[in-house]
């Protein structure tokens, strides 16, 4: 699974992108996040406000109870300020 | 056509561009974002937009499909840029055409709300105090809402 990160989330983490090989527990975002928020503590600090936090998976917006699964593009962000 | 860019672009050119050769369009209506020079009180030294490369065009890609399924438009563009930007700079540009300028004066402004809350560009400013992520802000969600 590939996962990007963007913006201060990307600041947090401390890296824009990584492949990780996440338990098989994790098949929605959501789950996938209660495990990354146990890999350390710019983690835990980039997720400790899920309101906070914007996911695209294969870039599509998605919201945290969509499923996921190995070979997905994940992306997590703050909520967008362009324009 | 959506484009996003590093460099500067020219509204005029843009919009004659947009319209040469043409006689059937009515009405053509631009909008054109700014970098305000002042931000929560202090002098603001620069700006710089980050994007996700790939979902970015693909949002902006959507929306402008999306405005074309609910308006009349004969033409439509959105350019965005990104990197460093100052205060005064151009940041975006949208520009419709229609027989009409209702139509078009509607989908530029629901391009420019969508492309507010749906695209993925984030903006950082750097101030007298420091670096800081912009925040979102609920009156752009609610001014996209309205569009449901």
């Amino acid at each position: 699974m590939r996962l990007l990160y963007f913006a201060w989330v990307r600041q947090k983490v401390g890296r824009g992108e990584e492949l990780v090989d996440a338990p098989a527990e994790a098949t929605t975002v959501g789950a996938l996040v209660q495990w990354l928020q146990s890999r350390g503590d710019g983690y835990a600090d980039a997720f400790a406000d899920l309101k906070r936090v914007r996911v695209a998976v294969n870039q599509e917006h998605v919201d945290f109870g969509a499923p996921v699964r190995s070979g997905d593009e994940v992306a997590f962000f703050p909520p967008v300020t362009g324009g | 056509m959506i484009r996003v860019q590093k460099e500067d672009f020219d509204p005029g050119v843009e919009i004659a561009t947009l319209h040469r050769g043409r006689s059937d369009l009515g009405a053509v209506v631009s909008f054109v974002g700014l970098v305000r020079g002042e931000s929560h009180g202090e002098r603001l030294t620069s700006m710089t937009l980050e994007h996700f490369p790939g979902m970015t065009e693909r949002e902006l890609e959507r929306i402008e499909r999306e405005a074309r399924e609910r308006w009349t438009l004969d033409d439509a563009l959105v350019v965005h840029r990104v990197g460093e930007l100052k205060p005064g700079e151009r940041i975006v540009l949208v520009v419709t055409a229609a027989p009409h300028r209702r139509a078009a004066f509607e989908a530029a402004e629901f391009l420019m709300d969508y492309l507010k809350t749906r695209a993925p560009f984030w903006k950082r400013e750097l101030r007298a105090s420091g670096e800081h992520w912009v925040e979102a802000r609920d009156s752009d969600d609610d001014a996209a809402l309205r569009w449901r």
